[in-house]
């Protein structure tokens, strides 16, 4: 090629920054084997249905929850009336993390990042006046995950609806926890107890509930590559399933029921090719090394939400244009479902305003920009085709690396997983920083002007009005019966029995998060983090 | 008269887990030559006094992304300075919204830096405040 004077001296991949070329052709393809599949088929690189979109659009699924069930339960209703088609529960940390309202821990914290839930009381008020019989509802719920399943199965029973037709997915993935998103209560051990726990009592319960949703969008907010991020979450993936076959379940039992959570960047090339790279390699995976026999077992379904981290703080309103790109990249990936972030998130919770602007952008993608009309329409690009291949390899490497260090666990805890993201993280803030990574409104293109969109607050009150709910509750129901219920728990936190069924029991008595979150701590202790910089 | 290395104590209090930013600004204020001790997340206020005091460092610096800096961040100034004669400075970092900035500053909390906010502009700003304070330790 004629030597000619271009922008950079060179261009780079931010997956495993491989040299971009200035274009591409089929010699970059002839190494390669020609994956010639179609959508529905194995190993599914093309989408996992034969239909794709035009059977059915993703799902759109705003992550939403804040203040009281009260102010979370009017978002939904609005949502829902704006035609969102699933819903997606964010719970306060507290919620997350094991602590009531009125733990000393939770002060400041209390309906900040999502609704607060204590009790049973509390999650039938979110849903009052929604049928959970008719939605699915996906809940972000990880270390308290069983406790939350519980609550939710036995409001919607309160309703009317059947345990085996709830549809749904709670998030259940704590292994990630310890590596980014840190919601973790107890060590990785008993963690797999309760993960597992809970998929073997869907498997057997909830036929169409996802059971787990392994994720690798926190990885790839706290500094993952893309590489990074399917790379450690097949991993984890590769450790839930084998944890489900050391505890006597058949792989095709569970597997149909396991799906998985990614990020969408703005490098849209990129990404198409990672959702395309994941699918592949992960059908291998459960084909060859587990020997599933159900397609279903082999594919690859996820969420995608657009990524927080690419949100800029200066001129807000630049942030819908990178979400567009972002919800593009996911739908031309083949996603099953989607979050777009609202403009206004890198400032505070997201306002009613900016919400309704995120959902637009999914429903201008499905029903104007044409991408949803055919499968997977960037295939046969040789520089999509060539990026896939590349970054399965990258992903390949590492599912290697840690294979041989003994699996997802062994390289958690030694930290191997972490640094390899603080590292991508470290090496990204100085690309930043240097202007080698260009971000518009941030190190480029700036303006002294700022206009500050409307923000949603949270009362200061609302923490207040929690604890008092909270306080109304302890001091009404049956609290013989919580103890009994309580020490219960205990008993089959001690034992290999099934945590999920005493979970029903201690929830229908209103014992809180709290309170069963401390059963656990007695039986199983707490976890601390290594300090890796 | 030799110059003595800056001390830093980089911690999370309250339960949020975004631990992103503060690691990288802890990486970055080694990078720059400082001492940093990173203290890690999930902390109560009163275990930050404690170990900005036994570890007598010259800054300090809390994040959180949670939305709870208004309950956080105050009462942990205060506790050290309730344990501390010490002029220490005090940053902030995580989603602060604008309009929180004038209570976090008037509670003692000298800067915030937001998502953009990059690793030159806060190191600078600490060695600069330290020297205007004339404690930028010497030994």
């Amino acid at each position: 090629m004629k030597e000619e004077v271009e922008r950079k001296k060179e261009f780079r991949t931010t997956v495993d920054g491989a040299v971009v070329k200035r274009v591409y052709t089929p010699a970059d393809l002839a190494e390669f084997k020609p994956d010639t599949s179609l959508p529905g088929e194995y190993p599914f690189t093309r989408h996992v249905m034969p239909t794709g979109y035009r059977g059915r659009l993703w799902t759109m699924r705003q992550y939403s929850g804040f203040a009281t069930v009260e102010e979370t339960n009017k978002r939904y209703k609005y949502l829902y009336k704006q035609g969102q088609t699933g819903f997606s529960v964010a719970f306060h940390l507290p919620t997350q993390e094991g602590y009531d309202s009125d733990h000393p821990l939770s002060a400041g914290e209390v309906g900040r990042c999502g609704v607060a839930v204590d009790s049973l009381q509390d999650m039938e008020g979110l849903w009052d006046g929604i049928q959970l019989a008719d939605v699915s509802t996906s809940m972000t719920i990880n270390a308290t995950a069983p406790i939350i399943l519980a609550m939710y199965i036995t409001a919607a029973e309160k309703q009317g609806a059947d345990r085996s037709k709830l549809r749904g997915t709670v998030q259940n993935d704590t292994l990630k926890e310890y590596i980014a998103r840190n919601t973790y209560i107890f060590g990785p051990e008993p963690s797999m107890r309760l993960i597992t726990d809970l998929c073997s009592y869907c498997a057997e319960n909830m036929p169409l509930w996802n059971s787990i949703s392994i994720s690798g969008y926190h990885m790839r907010e706290a500094g993952a590559t893309a590489i990074q991020e399917v790379a450690f979450t097949l991993t984890n993936g590769i450790a839930y399933v084998q944890a489900m076959i050391d505890k006597g379940m058949g792989v095709d039992s569970f597997a149909p029921r396991f799906s998985f959570f990614f990020a969408g960047y703005t490098n849209l090339l990129e990404e198409v090719a990672k959702f395309r790279a994941a699918r592949r390699i992960w059908a291998k995976i459960m084909k060859e090394k587990f020997g599933a026999q159900n397609p279903r077992s082999m594919m690859l379904r996820y969420h995608v939400q657009t990524d927080g981290f690419t949100l800029t703080e200066q001129q807000p309103l630049n942030n819908i244009v990178r979400v567009t790109i972002q919800a593009l990249a996911a739908a031309l990936g083949g996603c099953q479902s989607l979050h777009t972030n609202s403009f206004d998130e890198a400032l505070a919770l997201p306002s009613e305003e900016a919400v309704q602007v995120a959902l637009r952008t999914q429903q201008i993608i499905a029903y104007e920009s044409g991408a949803a009309d055919t499968i997977d329409p960037l295939a046969g690009s040789f520089y999509i085709e060539w990026l896939t291949n590349q970054i399965e390899e990258g992903i390949q490497k590492y599912i290697d690396t840690i294979d041989e260090m003994g699996g997802a666990l062994e390289a958690i805890k030694r930290g191997y997983i972490q640094r390899e993201i603080m590292q991508s993280a470290y090496d990204y803030q100085r690309a930043v920083d240097s202007g080698e990574q260009v971000i518009v409104g941030v190190n480029k293109f700036t303006t002294g002007e700022e206009r500050i969109p409307r923000l949603l607050e949270i009362d200061e009150k609302v923490e207040k009005k929690q604890v008092e709910r909270l306080k109304k509750l302890k001091s009404e129901r049956d609290n013989e019966q919580v103890s009994q219920m309580l020490d219960k728990v205990r008993r089959v936190a001690q034992s290999d029995e099934n945590v999920m069924p005493v979970l029903i029991e201690a929830v229908k008595v209103y014992a809180t998060v709290g309170e069963i979150s401390n059963a656990f701590r007695d039986v199983f202790g707490e976890y601390r983090e290594p300090s890796i910089i | 008269m030799q110059k003595r290395r800056i001390r830093v104590l980089i911690a999370k209090p309250g339960l949020d887990g975004h631990d992103r930013g503060a690691k990288v600004v802890a990486r970055g204020l080694r990078d720059a030559g400082m001492e940093v001790v990173y203290l890690g997340l999930r902390l109560t206020p009163e275990e930050i006094a404690e170990a900005v005091i036994q570890e007598d460092v010259d800054a300090v610096g809390l994040s959180c992304l949670s939305g709870a800096h208004i309950a956080l961040f105050p009462k942990t100034v205060r506790l050290i300075r309730e344990k501390s004669d010490k002029d220490i400075l005090f940053i902030g970092g995580g989603i602060i919204p604008k309009k929180d900035i004038p209570r976090l500053r008037e509670a003692g909390i000298a800067q915030t830096f937001g998502p953009g906010a990059s690793l030159a502009e806060i190191s600078k700003f600490i060695e600069t405040s330290l020297k205007e304070r004339g404690n930028d330790s010497k030994d």
